[in-house]
Order: structure tokens, then C-alpha cells, then sequence
């Protein structure tokens, strides 16, 4: 049984479509991401779910029940906002005791099931702190005890990590996904970091001005992405534009600028249809000498990006199209200087093939 | 051609140091980041060099020049805000007008600039638009280029992309180097996100708690620091404790909770405490071979595919649990949890070796 | 101290249980739409449709009524009078104002904060006390003809009206820029310097225009407040006439058919005037930028700056707090001389005083207490949008119409209503006319203070599964509280002080401000010790609410 459910659910604002027929399910138990650019409807989603919102049409169901007329505070999905929403007038302890209060338990009870909630989020030496004398990370893990102690089945985070430094998200991201896992609760979390949904979610859902183009694994959403902008959006590609050439029963044969001809997986296409071509970039194999593989072209390095673990070498190929390049372990200096002569190749297997956008590829990768 | 020289600046509120002794010279269309976690004192650095604070001692000079009498608006330094500081009751091309209008520039030179930063920025047809109706990310464009129309030389970024999406700041970035690079700009850009200054900058000065760290070029900071916190800020690793147990001419061993390993370095002592940080993506995995070997013995904890990599986190007898980036094969595959597995650890290009800190390894790595 | 303890927790329990049971109860969202449809309905049936049907009913009979011609051109100079005054002098009060808050915000140290309480003075001391002391101060030898060395300064008339005026709308601006320029975000101003304005350019140029709405604001509180006052003004006049000393003077005199005239022709225009200030001014466009570099840079200069402040706190202390004031001098000389021993004694006139200023609190303890249990769940509608925009943004305005009505005439509108329904005594009608006046001023104050309230706090209580009530008891109450306490104490200050409508309503009722403007006018027979001791005692007491107030705001934590 699914522990949310939405079926062609649709929410205006004055006219404008911020969700768009969305049909989706949670499982129980299940960690999703939602990941999308801003004014994705991403805010709007968790709202309706929580029910701070009501739909214009379509169902939502908790455990297979319609809770469409159901009031926020009998729904059982607790919200937490992106600013944490802290009680500033409450000390972290009553904070974290108001949900169970609220539900109807003893003064007792409540405090002492906020104070094992705050055990398990290492914060029981900040009880009688008031949230304005706790630091961003802090404020945060007493927004999530509070969330978890409500006894609510329904985790709903809205962008939880989205306030706090590069570094230490990169820290707390794994420590908040083990602790919604120890609960056992389900979780919605809501986020535009690209790293971020990959590395905690069961399942990423993509949203896009209101609609939802993929909804998968992170691996299957990024090996199988569903269209241009999932595939850009996640892990980031080189495009190139082309028109099919040949099609064969194990291969399709695309002709991109220049005539150059590029090999890739059979789909079901026809000839003279113009197609999108996408290549992760750590699968371009650049070389000074000449590469073998099924798809061997020529270029020269434009730039070079260093990021860390990895380098990124921007390609400008011979016909003019620019590729990129992503390789791991780089020592200091980049392995190839601008304006040298390089060889690359990526294999048949690593191309994916999208039908043309029908307002351009400029426009189907816009995010600003 | 402005070049800035900070000469031994300090500045206190009341018992808070915010700057303790900061010196740095930066050169004349250079690209310096700043990279430091929240509080390190980053902002209030080029805010003294902008004139909206006032150090307690130090000197500024840009050009060679004393700034210390100089009011804020005679500087004449771009600055850039994290928060969105377009004016909201002005146009954007009025905005983008504004520096040469309170300067008396003629009509005609008022125009001209602003239809060439229109350009720029390529929004000539959002000219008549309010900053409200447009995006985040636009209106930070229109920010810079409304800078960049007063003809300064010399710009100042206070988290310039911090308000934006991570997905428009991975693109946003290379078009503010790019406008930098062709504009001929020195820029100073302060940040807390480690992989947009890895990205962009010519060199990276690292802050904690209101000093200046460590200055370096990006391959530097990443790959052969100085200090221990910036190789823990700047990107994961993993720190092992241990002891010198032998040493070599070129190379030591060094005796960790259970295991021994072997890395570069000299002039090391025996019995000296030290910290080892492996790299993830310098250690190797493979399936339990059951063979001995100087390979050690994992279990597999978690798992996370992330895209290019799969981040495992690898249980390890006497040692802390190790983060290992595994570049994905392209196809669905890799580790699951509970899989045994051989760790190689002998990339000494990207294991390095530091003085156990005086203060204690919490606080060397502390985030604040 | 066991018995004591559960003593408590026995009524504790008790309010537990209640509270509860009215947590429970408002789970339903019928029982919630019925509290606020009550408060909504309370506020259009008995504080906005009487007035409306008055004035209307008003309205109706003008062309059955007739005046003589000598009275129609009385009444129109007056009419015309108050405006050209309340324009003027809020002009002038916005021009003083603004360097007096951007003092008080942007150079905080101790003295500042004494002056910003100081600037709150003509707003609490009662406008009939303002304007006897306004008197003494500028127009008798003790005044500021001692210093001047001059036997009389100025007469009764218009220019002592423009003074009295100028001195009591003051604090008006001063509240509303002083709010406006702490929640202003700096950074746009120092964004402006950074693109190379000096620092007057960049507070003409960005920050005022910015403010705009706020400034609009105030100006239109500060023309609110010069139109409607009387009782003040009357003691002032002598012998000149603005709208609403006309319309008193006309009851005075028995000319009923030119009170209604004239307090319907002050209504309408009061009305037109602000609809078009509001509608017009907002879609003036900002002129292109013209910047006198070299010359503002001047302006921006530190002795510029300093001689700015020097003038500012010079007009202030001699236009606003001094003459505010000057009543102490001889209150505290009646104290001295024994007067107040009679007034303790209850002899002579202050029998009738004594029952007035009873009269003042019974009617203003009422009207509060009517206007914070109704007027709370309306401020919350405003504030959370909770009837949708368009009918948020009606009820936004009507909720205004008592402010811009001038009192007088609002008075003169509801004995009609009241008197035409039927039998309604006068006090009733009296209480009625107060609440009606005083409504705006708390649901402002609270719906402001609401909306500053993130409603995300609000959402997540209501997910932690807070029923409505609940919600408004642990967050939203605890959150406002301070700006409760301090819109009930304005509310309450301004019934005690309101003149204007308690003379409409009736002749007999007299509340102790209306009483002490008989005295001052020579009405009633008393000697100056007795009415600068009676005034004083109306000062003191209101004194006391500005010093509650104050101890309430300082305690609240800050919000920035």
C-alpha cells in the first residue's frame, strides 16, 4: 500500500500552473527526492501534500484513503519549512515536545519522547537553548527532531540542507537520511541540489514547471534519462545535434555537423529525423594519440576546468560542435594544454538519443 | 590596472575578531576566491576594502594607493551582493544606468553603456522589466552588469551565487569568469562553496575564524596543501591517526590503528604523530580475493550511486569507516552493502601527511 | 505548600479542561468561520453601516434643508480652511519628521532613545491638554513672550491652529518613518554608494523612493488626524473657523440644519481628498535621474549632516515638545497653591470632574475591551488573507473609514443612524461612537503585527497536528502579545483623549476632555489654578499609559 498517492493532481495560481496533472506514489518506508530549478512547483507539491494547500482537481491518498478534505492538522505529514520554522518564543526541548503535545499526550509523555528524539539527533545538551543561540546545522537537527518525534508517518522537507554551507551539507546530507531511515518513516525532501538528491534518495522525482518528467532509481534516472533536460539536469552531458542516417536492426547512425557520422544504440526512429545526441562526459576518452573505439573523432582542448578529483576539458571537434571531457585522479598540471590536437572517442553504448525539442535545444536546457 | 594589497588588517566587534592580521596582495586581473566556512570573516574582508566597514589597523591600497580617507562611493569598486540589491523601483535598464547618472555622464553615454551591458548580458529585451518579475538568476546578471557600466576595474563579490539554485550557479559561474577574463577585471569573489572556487579561480585564499589559512592555485589547495583544514574543507577525505614507525629517504611507514602504510615524506621523525588523508577517489576496491596481500579488509556499509561515481562507504577493522569514489562503469553494476572487498591504498599522489594538530584534530577540522 | 500546589493545579486543571474543550472545538472549521464571521459582521453591521447609513441618511435630507447665505459662506471658507491647514501642516510635518527618525534609527546611542520616547509626548498628553498648553506656551506673556520680551506673541487663530496641528501629528510620522526605516534593508542604499552616490544621493534617489508608500502613509495619518481634531482646535480658534470648529460652533448655536450640511460636505471631501492621494500618487512615475554631484556630496559632508541634526532637534524642541509641555508649569503651581487639595475634597467643580473623568474610563475600558476581543480574529483575517485578495483588500479599506471620517462628523452621523433607530441611550450610542473611532487603530496595530509573523511558523504548527486554536494560543498569541497589550493602551489613550464625537452624541455626557474645553472656553466658571490642575490630572493619567507602553515595547525582544 502506497503511503501517498497522487492521481492528475492540478494546482493554479492566478492561472499559472505550478503542479500540472501530477500522478505519482510514495512508497512506505521510501526516501524521495524532488529535485527541480526554482518555481518548479517543487514547494507547491510538499504544500499540497501536507495540505496547506488544497488541489483544483485530482485525488491525493494517504494509505489509500482520499484526504482531499482532510485538514493539515489531522493528516498526519508533518512540514518542515525551508527557514526550519523554529518556534523562536519555545526552548529547543518544547519545540521538540509540541508535535506530540499537540496530538493529544501528556505533558509527561511528550517531554519524554522529545527527549529521546533529541538523543538521537545528538543534541540533548541544547534542550533549555532558545533556537536563536544555536547555529544554522543545529537549528536544523531540532527542526528535524521535532518533525520525527510528532509521531507523524510523513516526513516533508523542504529544502532541509538549503541554509547551510557547501561543506557541511556535504557532511549532514548522509546523517539526516540515516536518521529518517532509523525512524522507519516515510520522506519527501525537497531540493535543487543535483548531489544531494542523488546521494540520499530512494527514488528522484524530476519536476519541471509543474510536471514531473522522470521518476525513477538514480541510476535509472541517469543511465535512462527521459528526455534532455533530466539528462542534463542530472549529471550534466554534451549535446550535438543531428539527423538520423541509417537505421539498423542493433544501430542507428546519426549524421551531425560537418557530416561527420556518429554510431549509437538502435531506437525506433526514422531516417532524416532530427535527433539530440548526449554524451556523459566522463564516458569522452580524449587522448593525444589516435583512440580506438566505435565513435573516433578530432578536436582541440578550448579549456581545461579543474574541479577537485576531476578535470574538465572543454573540445572544440573539428566541426565546430564542442564536447566535454571529464577525467578523474588529474595530477597538478592539466595532462593537455590549450589548443592541443587530441583525439576522442566514446563507445556506441554510452550515446543517448532524444528526439528534437520542439522550442530548440537552447531553450530545453534553459534553467535561468 | 588595479592590483589590492590588504596589509595587516584587523577588525573586532566588541570581544568577536572578525580579522586577525590579514595580509594579501592580489594582482592586476587576477581571480582570487575566497574559501572559507560561515563566520571565517570573508565578507567582512572585501567589505573593509569596499569602505562599508573600517578596519581597526591595516592598510588597504589599491594601485598603491591608501584608501583609508577615501569615502565608499570615491573607491570606485564593483560590488556585487549575495542578497539581490537591484533597486526595485527602477527599470533594468535604470538600474544598469544608475552608476553613470549619479555621476552626471551625459544622456547619450548613459545610453550607449546601457544597451552595451543589455548586451552583455544578453537581456535587451527584458530592458523595460522590473527586478521583480524576473528570476533569481537573471537579476543577479543584471546586478554585475550594472557594476560592470561604471567602469571600475576592480570588483568585489560577496557570494555572488548564494542565492541561486545550485543547478543556474553551476552554470553562472563560467559566465562570471568569462566576463572577468574578457573584461580584464581583478576580481575578488568570495564563496563557501569549494567547487565553484576550484572552478574558476586563478587562486584561492582560505579562511578560518578571521586569518588567512592558505593562498594557492586551485590544483594546490586541492592536491597538495599545507594545512590539514584546508584539505579537509576543500572536498572529502578520509583521516587516519597513526605513528611513524619507519623512515626512508623519500618515503616513511606509518603505523595506524591496525594497518600500516606507506606515503611520501621526509624529514619526519619516529614516534611523531601524524594524520594520513586518503583521497576517495585514490583508494581502489575489489572483490574479497581471499589471497594475502598487503590489500585490506572491508565490508561494505553503504552505497550511493551519484553519476560519474559511486561513493561507498567501507567498514574497516581498528579504522574509521573510509568514503571511497568509485568512477561508474557506465552500466548498472558495482558493490552492494554487505559485499566484502580489498581496498588498495597506494596512490601516493593523492595521500599526504600532516602534523597532528597542537589543538586537537576536532578543532583543526572545525567547521566554524 | 502541598495544599497550595494542588490548589493550583486544581485550577489549572480546570483551565486545561476549557481550554481544551475550545481546542477541540475549533478542530472544526465551522466553529472557526463562525468566530470570524462574527468579528466580521460586528465590524460591517455596528461600527462601518451605521456611520455609512447616517452619513447617507444625511445625505438624503440636504435638499430639504436651507441656510442662510451669510452661514453657506461661513461654512465654505471653513470646509476649504481645514484642508488648506491639514495639507500644510502635514507637509510640513513630513519635512521635519523624516531627519528626526533617520536621527533616532541610524545614530543609535542613549540619548536617541530617549528621544524617541520623547517624540511619542504629543501623541499620549490629551489633544484638549495639547492645545490649552499650546495656548499658555505661544500666546500669553509667560509663554514664549517672556523670552521674546514681548507682551503677547500670538493671538488665537490660524497660525496657533497650523502650530497646535504641527505639534500633534508630529510623533504620527515619526512612529510610522521610524517602523519604515528599521524594516528597510540597507543594502540597497550601500549598494547606491558602491555605483558612486554620496550618501545624500543615494537615501534621495534609492531609499525615499523605496519608502514611498510608508511616507504616503504617515502623510495621510498625519491629514487624518488634522482634520478630524476638535477639541483642541476650539480652545486655539478664537475667533477663526475650520471645519470642525464650525460644525461645534453651529450645534452650539442650535443650527441643526448646517451641522448636518457642513459634517456631510467635511466627510465627503475627506474622502475625495484621500482617494485621490491614494489612487494618484503611487502611479507617479520617478523622474529620470537628475544628480547634482559636487553639490550633494556637500549635503553628505559631516558638518552638513550635524547642522541637519542641530535644526531638527531645534524645531522639535521648540514647535513640538516644548510647547507640549509647557502645561506643567502651571499644574504644578496649582499643586503647589493647594488647588488640589479641593480636588481631592471633591468641592466645587470638581464634583462634575471627578464623575466626568469616570465617565472617560468606564467609556474607554469598554470601547478597548469591545474592540480586542472583535477586533482580534478581523486582524488576523487581514493579515492572513483568509476571505481571498479581493475581499481582504475591501475590508482593508473600510477599516480605514473611521480614521479618515473626522470624528465630528462621524459623531454627528451616528446620533442620526442611532437616534432615527430608535431608543438606543445616549451612553450606549456614546460607547458605540468610541469603539467605531478606535477599531482601525488596534486592528492595524494587530494585522501589522501578525503579518510579521512568518506564516511558516503558523503551517508547521498546524502539521504538528495544532488545531486552529491551538496554533493561535502557543505561537500567534505569545508572538503578538506585546503589540496587543500596546494597541489595546493606544486605543485606550485615544477614546480617553477623543473630543470630537463625544460632543456630537451629546449635550448632557460629558467625558472629562469635553468638560475641560468648557472650562477653558469660560462655559463653566473656574479659576486658571482648577483648569491647569484638572488638565494636569487628564495629562498625568495618560502620562502613566505612555510609560506602561514604553516599558511593554522595550521589553519586546527584537525582531532584527
Amino acid at each position: 500500500m502506497p503511503s501517498v498517492d497522487f492521481v492528475n493532481v492540478t494546482k493554479r495560481f492566478d492561472g499559472v500552473l505550478a503542479v500540472d496533472r501530477a500522478t505519482f506514489d510514495v512508497e512506505s518506508g521510501e526516501y524521495v527526492c524532488v529535485l527541480g530549478p526554482t518555481g518548479s512547483g517543487k514547494t507547491t507539491l510538499l504544500r499540497l501534500i501536507a495540505g496547506l494547500l488544497k488541489p483544483d482537481d485530482g485525488i491525493i491518498l494517504f494509505d489509500g484513503r482520499p484526504v482531499n478534505a482532510v485538514e493539515a492538522h489531522n493528516r498526519n505529514a508533518v512540514y518542515v519549512p525551508q527557514q526550519y520554522a523554529l518556534f523562536p518564543h519555545l526552548t529547543v526541548l518544547q519545540n521538540v515536545a509540541f508535535g506530540p503535545l499537540a496530538r493529544g499526550k501528556s505533558e509527561d509523555e511528550a517531554l519524554e519522547i522529545a527527549r529521546q528524539t533529541l538523543e538521537m539527533v545528538r543534541l540533548s545538551g541544547r534542550a533549555q537553548a532558545l533556537p536563536s543561540e544555536l547555529s544554522g546545522g543545529m537549528q536544523q537537527r531540532v527542526a528535524l527532531a521535532r518533525g520525527l518525534a510528532s509521531g507523524s508517518s510523513l516526513l516533508l522537507l523542504d529544502e532541509p540542507l538549503g541554509a547551510l554551507d557547501a561543506r557541511l551539507r556535504l557532511e549532514l546530507r548522509h546523517r539526516l537520511r540515516e536518521l529518517v531511515k532509523q525512524s522507519g518513516i516515510t520522506a519527501i525532501h525537497v531540493t535543487h541540489d543535483r548531489d544531494e538528491a542523488m546521494s540520499v534518495a530512494d527514488r528522484i522525482m524530476v519536476l519541471r514547471d509543474g510536471r514531473i518528467l522522470d521518476y525513477n532509481q538514480p541510476i535509472r534516472v541517469y543511465t535512462r534519462p527521459t528526455g534532455i533536460f533530466v539528462a542534463n539536469l542530472i549529471g550534466g552531458a554534451s549535446f550535438l545535434e543531428g539527423i538520423v542516417e541509417k537505421v539498423a536492426p542493433d544501430s542507428i547512425v546519426v549524421r551531425i555537423r560537418g557530416g561527420l557520422l556518429i554510431k549509437a544504440p538502435a531506437e525506433p526512429l526514422a531516417i532524416d529525423e532530427r535527433v539530440i545526441l548526449g554524451i556523459r562526459k566522463e564516458r569522452v576518452q580524449i587522448s593525444p594519440s589516435k583512440l580506438q573505439a566505435e565513435n573516433v573523432l578530432e578536436g582541440q582542448v578550448r579549456e581545461s576546468r579543474f574541479l577537485g578529483s576531476t578535470r574538465e576539458y572543454v573540445i572544440r571537434l573539428t566541426n565546430g560542435d564542442t564536447i566535454l571531457s571529464r577525467r578523474f585522479l588529474e595530477s597538478e598540471n592539466p595532462a593537455f594544454a590549450p589548443q592541443q590536437r587530441i583525439s576522442v572517442s566514446f563507445e556506441q553504448s554510452d550515446v543517448m538519443i532524444f528526439t528534437y525539442p520542439p522550442h530548440g535545444l537552447r531553450n530545453e536546457l534553459a534553467m535561468i | 590596472m588595479p592590483k589590492l594589497d590588504i596589509v595587516g588588517v584587523s577588525k573586532a566587534y566588541g570581544n568577536i575578531v572578525a580579522l586577525d592580521d590579514v595580509t594579501l596582495h592580489v594582482r592586476d586581473r587576477e581571480y582570487v576566491c575566497i574559501l572559507g566556512p560561515s563566520g571565517c570573516g570573508k565578507s567582512t574582508l572585501i567589505k573593509c576594502v569596499a569602505g562599508i566597514e573600517k578596519p581597526d589597523h591595516g592598510q588597504i591600497l589599491i594601485d598603491d594607493e591608501s584608501v583609508r580617507d577615501m569615502a565608499v562611493e570615491d573607491r570606485w569598486i564593483g560590488y556585487v551582493f549575495q542578497e539581490i540589491a537591484l533597486f526595485p523601483h527602477l527599470s533594468v535598464r535604470d538600474n544598469l544606468s544608475y552608476g553613470l547618472a549619479v555621476r552626471r555622464a551625459s544622456g547619450d553615454r548613459i545610453t550607449t553603456v546601457a544597451n552595451e551591458m543589455l548586451d552583455l548580458i544578453e537581456m535587451r529585451d527584458r530592458a523595460k522589466s522590473y527586478p521583480k518579475e524576473l528570476s533569481g538568476g537573471a537579476q543577479q546578471k543584471v546586478a554585475v552588469a550594472r557594476a560592470i557600466a561604471t567602469g571600475s576595474h576592480l570588483f568585489l563579490l560577496d557570494e555572488p551565487l548564494g542565492a541561486l539554485d545550485a543547478l543556474v550557479r553551476a552554470e553562472l559561474r563560467y559566465d562570471l569568469k568569462r566576463l572577468a577574463v574578457d573584461l580584464g577585471l581583478t576580481v575578488i569573489h568570495v564563496t563557501h562553496d569549494q567547487e565553484e572556487a576550484l572552478s574558476i579561480a586563478d587562486r584561492i585564499v582560505i579562511m578560518k575564524r578571521g586569518r588567512i589559512v592558505e593562498v594557492g592555485k586551485p590544483s594546490e589547495i586541492y592536491l597538495l596543501p599545507k594545512r590539514l583544514f584546508t584539505e579537509n574543507f576543500v572536498g572529502e577525505t578520509n583521516l587516519l591517526e597513526g605513528r611513524i614507525v619507519e623512515t626512508g629517504h623519500a618515503s616513511c611507514l606509518v603505523q595506524l590503528n591496525s594497518h600500516k602504510i606507506e606515503l611520501k615524506g621526509r624529514g619526519r621523525s619516529i614516534t611523531e604523530r601524524v594524520i594520513v588523508s586518503v583521497r576517495p577517489e585514490s583508494i581502489v576496491l575489489a572483490s574479497r580475493s581471499g589471497e594475502r596481500n598487503d590489500r585490506w579488509e572491508g565490508l561494505i556499509k553503504q552505497a550511493a550511486f551519484l553519476g560519474s561515481i559511486t561513493r561507498y562507504v567501507v567498514q574497516v577493522e581498528g579504522e574509521p569507516d573510509l568514503i571511497v569514489h568509485v568512477p561508474s562503469t557506465g552500466q548498472i553494476g558495482g558493490f552492494r552493502v554487505g559485499d566484502r572487498v580489498d581496498l588498495l591504498l597506494d596512490n601516493s599522489e593523492h595521500m599526504l601527511l600532516f602534523d597532528y594538530p597542537k589543538a586537537g584534530l576536532n578543532d583543526e577540522t572545525a567547521l566554524g | 505548600m502541598q495544599n497550595a500546589k494542588t490548589k493550583a493545579d486544581g485550577s489549572f486543571l480546570i483551565l486545561h479542561d476549557l481550554l481544551t474543550a475550545i481546542e477541540r472545538l475549533s478542530a472544526s472549521p465551522l466553529i472557526v468561520k463562525s468566530v470570524y464571521s462574527v468579528a466580521l459582521g460586528f465590524f460591517l453591521l455596528i461600527v462601518i453601516a451605521p456611520a455609512i447609513v447616517g452619513i447617507l441618511a444625511q445625505l438624503l435630507l440636504l435638499p430639504s434643508l436651507t441656510l442662510s447665505a451669510a452661514v453657506v459662506a461661513r461654512m465654505r471658507s471653513a470646509v476649504v480652511w481645514s484642508f488648506v491647514i491639514g495639507l500644510t501642516v502635514s507637509s510640513l510635518d513630513v519635512l521635519a519628521g523624516i531627519p528626526l527618525a533617520w536621527l533616532i534609527v541610524r545614530r543609535r546611542r542613549h540619548w536617541t532613545t530617549i528621544l524617541d520616547s520623547l517624540a511619542d509626548i504629543p501623541f499620549i498628553i490629551p489633544t484638549v491638554a495639547l492645545g490649552f498648553s499650546v495656548l499658555e506656551f505661544w500666546s500669553t506673556p509667560s509663554g514664549i513672550g517672556a523670552i521674546l520680551g514681548a507682551n503677547k506673541a500670538l493671538s488665537q487663530g490660524m497660525l496657533l491652529i497650523i502650530l497646535l496641528h504641527f505639534a500633534f501629528s508630529f510623533p504620527v510620522i515619526v512612529r510610522v518613518m521610524v517602523g519604515e526605516f528599521l524594516n528597510y534593508r540597507e543594502t540597497f542604499e550601500v549598494a547606491a554608494r558602491t555605483l558612486g552616490a554620496s550618501a545624500f544621493t543615494a537615501v534621495r534617489t534609492v531609499t525615499l523612493p523605496i519608502l514611498r508608500p510608508g511616507l504616503l502613509a504617515a502623510f495621510l495619518l498625519a491629514l487624518a488626524r488634522s482634520l478630524s481634531e476638535t477639541g483642541a482646535t476650539i480652545v486655539v480658534a478664537g475667533a477663526f473657523e475650520n471645519g470642525t470648529v464650525f460644525i461645534k460652533n453651529a450645534r452650539d448655536a442650535g443650527l441643526a440644519s448646517a451641522v448636518v450640511i457642513s459634517s456631510v460636505l467635511l466627510i465627503a471631501c475627506s474622502l475625495l481628498v484621500f482617494a485621490f492621494i491614494k489612487i494618484v500618487t503611487p502611479r507617479i512615475r520617478t523622474a529620470p535621474l537628475r544628480v547634482w554631484p559636487n553639490f550633494e556630496r556637500k549635503l553628505s559632508s559631516r558638518s552638513t549632516v550635524r547642522a541637519r541634526d542641530a535644526v531638527s532637534l531645534l524645531v522639535f524642541f521648540v514647535f513640538v515638545l516644548l510647547p507640549c509641555l509647557f502645561i506643567a508649569f502651571p499644574a504644578i503651581e496649582a499643586v503647589a497653591n493647594g488647588t488640589i487639595k479641593e480636588a481631592v475634597a471633591d468641592v466645587g467643580p470638581w464634583h462634575v470632574f471627578w464623575s466626568s473623568m469616570l465617565l472617560s474610563y468606564i467609556v474607554a475600558l469598554l470601547a478597548t475591551g469591545v474592540n480586542v476581543v472583535l477586533g482580534l480574529p478581523v486582524a488576523v483575517l487581514i493579515a492572513r488573507n483568509r476571505i481571498g485578495q479581493h475581499a481582504t483588500k475591501i475590508v482593508d479599506a473600510l477599516v480605514d473609514v473611521p480614521i479618515i471620517v473626522p470624528s465630528l462628523a462621524l459623531g454627528v452621523s451616528l446620533k442620526f443612524f442611532w437616534s432615527n433607530m430608535g431608543a438606543l441611550p445616549e451612553f450606549w450610542v456614546l460607547v458605540l461612537a468610541h469603539t467605531t473611532i478606535t477599531y482601525s487603530y488596534f486592528v492595524r496595530a494587530m494585522a501589522a503585527s501578525v503579518q510579521g509573523i512568518a506564516p511558516e511558523l503558523e503551517e508547521a504548527a498546524r502539521t504538528l497536528g495544532a488545531h486552529p486554536f491551538r496554533v493561535f494560543r502557543k505561537i500567534t498569541l505569545p508572538l503578538t502579545k506585546y503589540s496587543l497589550l500596546s494597541g489595546a493602551i493606544l486605543v485606550f489613550t485615544r477614546s480617553v483623549d477623543e473630543t470630537g464625537a463625544t460632543s456630537a452624541v451629546s449635550a448632557t455626557l460629558k467625558t472629562a476632555p469635553v468638560l475641560l474645553v468648557d472650562w477653558i472656553r469660560g462655559s463653566v466658571a473656574v479659576t486658571s489654578s482648577e483648569l491647569a490642575l484638572g488638565i494636569g490630572f487628564l495629562a498625568a493619567t495618560s502620562f502613566l499609559a505612555l510609560v506602561v507602553l514604553r516599558s511593554i515595547t522595550l521589553r519586546q525582544p527584537k525582531r532584527k
